[in-house]
């Protein structure tokens, strides 16, 4: 698997991709939905919360385990793809191209990996 | 999402073909065991409509023999195995003086005079113990013996079961009737076939000696390419037997908890004159548990699992068991103990979702009946 260049990636498996606006789009690593497996439920927050670097903003749940979502930046909830969440099983078959929440990023982007430096974590 | 310490955990004699499959691998009960092939649903819906193979190596055997077998047996667990005939098997209690579960077995009849219990891998130590202990209650000429080293076990469960099975064996396995066993070959090495499993599918379990395991695994899934049977791990069997409704030993029963609580009083063997815990739940029977062991689903998008609190009218009143997603039914199930008298169908009440309260209704179980 070889993980997009055009986003960050964070120690707990989520992506961020940053447009520089009110909309930089969240997800989880394929690495992170193979962990998982079958996923079948996902918790997204409501649209405006406030969110911090490293803060729980939701769960992931597939038939045998259940984990957090971390937000991978300090900002502010801007929409929550409904969708998916109807629908998420979509996470195993396309990680990197599931959003789940966008985000009005206000803080810096300390401590995110490029996809080379993720691609070693996950060796 | 941490890789177990494989050193120190146990290896079926399978373990190798596991890793060569690419199994995901998790420790369950001190052994390191395949979680998962190709997915929990896809391995889920293959059995439901094809079939799969488990390695349950790691379930342990325990062998009672001598002129008072059967009484000892009759002792030990809570139903009537004197109503066993050779070849025959029963679904069982191993229980505490005060009618909770030791361990829940097979009891299988191998003659007059010997009887295997098979037991959770978890158990086997504890069970061993239990039983070398408690046969000699009855007196008379008895050993128990833990012979679980000497078996690798094998379940092949699914519609497609049988005719590849038979492929492999001169058994006559449209003669095997359900919870029966016979002896004979397997790849032409020495074999005991059960109609037995743990998914609600037909089936079957092989017993065969630990350095031919490889050999017999190799050839059951060559002789079921064209049937579509793949290899399926312990993730397809917990959501298959929850389907199924069969109960999981550490999840829904344990020492805490009765038979009767357990909702399988079917595995009583009532006009048996003693065994232990027999006084208790004769009790029980007559005046009634304070729980009962129950089926739900979830009345709204939310999975109830292993050790969510449950509530009712605001006070704690339960606890949830098991409980998932299930591939094949596409519903948030689950088993739960409630009061006694708030277990009928349709009767609603709250799960603690890691704060979040989700509202859910006992329904019948089993959740999943095969067509037969």
């Amino acid at each position: 698997m070889t993980y997009p260049s055009d986003r960050k990636y964070t120690k707990d498996h989520e992506w961020i991709q940053t447009d520089g606006g009110a909309a930089s789009k969240v997800g989880i690593t394929d690495y992170a939905q193979r962990q998982l497996g079958d996923v079948v439920y996902l918790e997204l927050p409501q649209v405006g919360r406030a969110l911090k670097k490293g803060e729980v903003f939701g769960t992931i749940e597939s038939v045998k385990a259940v984990s957090e979502l971390y937000s991978p930046v300090d900002g502010e909830v801007t929409e929550v793809n409904s969708a998916l969440a109807q629908n998420p099983e979509a996470v195993n078959k396309d990680p990197h191209g599931s959003w789940m929440i966008a985000v009005k990023v206000t803080g810096g982007q300390e401590g995110l990996l490029d996809a080379a430096k993720y691609t070693e974590l996950t060796k | 999402m941490t890789q177990p310490a494989s050193g120190t955990l146990k290896k079926t004699p399978l373990h190798a073909r596991h890793r060569a499959l690419g199994a995901r691998m998790v420790e369950f009960g001190g052994w390191d065991m395949p979680v998962e092939y190709s997915g929990i649903a896809a391995e889920h819906m293959a059995v439901r409509t094809r079939a799969g193979l488990f390695d349950v190596s790691h379930m342990g055997e325990i062998e009672i023999a001598g002129a008072a077998a059967l009484n000892a047996v009759q002792h030990i667990t809570s139903n009537d195995a004197s109503r066993l005939a050779d070849n025959q098997i029963q679904y069982s209690a191993l229980t505490t003086p005060t009618g909770t579960f030791v361990d829940d077995v097979l009891t299988y009849r191998l003659s007059a005079e010997h009887f295997m219990l098979v037991v959770n891998a978890s158990n086997i130590v504890k069970d061993f113990h239990w039983i070398a202990e408690h046969v000699k209650d009855v007196g008379g000429d008895v050993v128990a013996v833990n012979t679980s080293s000497r078996y690798a076990l094998m379940a092949l469960q699914g519609p497609a079961a049988r005719g590849v099975l038979q492929t492999l064996t001169g058994v006559d396995l449209d003669a095997l009737k359900y919870y029966w066993f016979a002896t004979g070959e397997v790849a032409n090495i020495k074999a005991t076939i059960s109609r037995t499993g743990y998914t609600g599918e037909d089936g079957f379990e092989v017993f065969v000696p630990p350095s031919a395991a490889e050999r017999v695994w190799d050839a059951i899934l060559q002789a079921g390419k064209g049937a579509g049977v793949v290899p399926a791990g312990l993730g397809a069997r917990d959501t298959l037997r929850l389907e199924a409704s069969m109960r999981l030993y550490g999840n829904d029963m344990d020492e805490t908890t009765s038979v009767l609580e357990a909702d399988l009083g079917w595995i009583v063997g009532w006009k048996k004159d003693e065994f232990l815990g027999a006084d208790t739940l004769k009790e029980q029977k007559a005046h009634g548990t304070s729980r009962k062991l129950v089926g739900f689903e979830m009345l709204e998008r939310a999975i109830g699992r292993h050790g969510h609190e449950i509530y009712m009218a605001g006070q704690k009143a339960g606890v949830v068991t098991s409980g998932t997603q299930t591939p094949f039914l596409k519903k948030a199930i689950g088993m739960a103990y409630l009061p006694a008298g708030q277990t009928a169908p349709g009767t609603e009440f709250d799960v603690d979702i890691r704060g979040r309260r989700a509202r859910a209704a006992v329904v019948p179980m089993p959740f999943y009946k095969r067509h037969k």
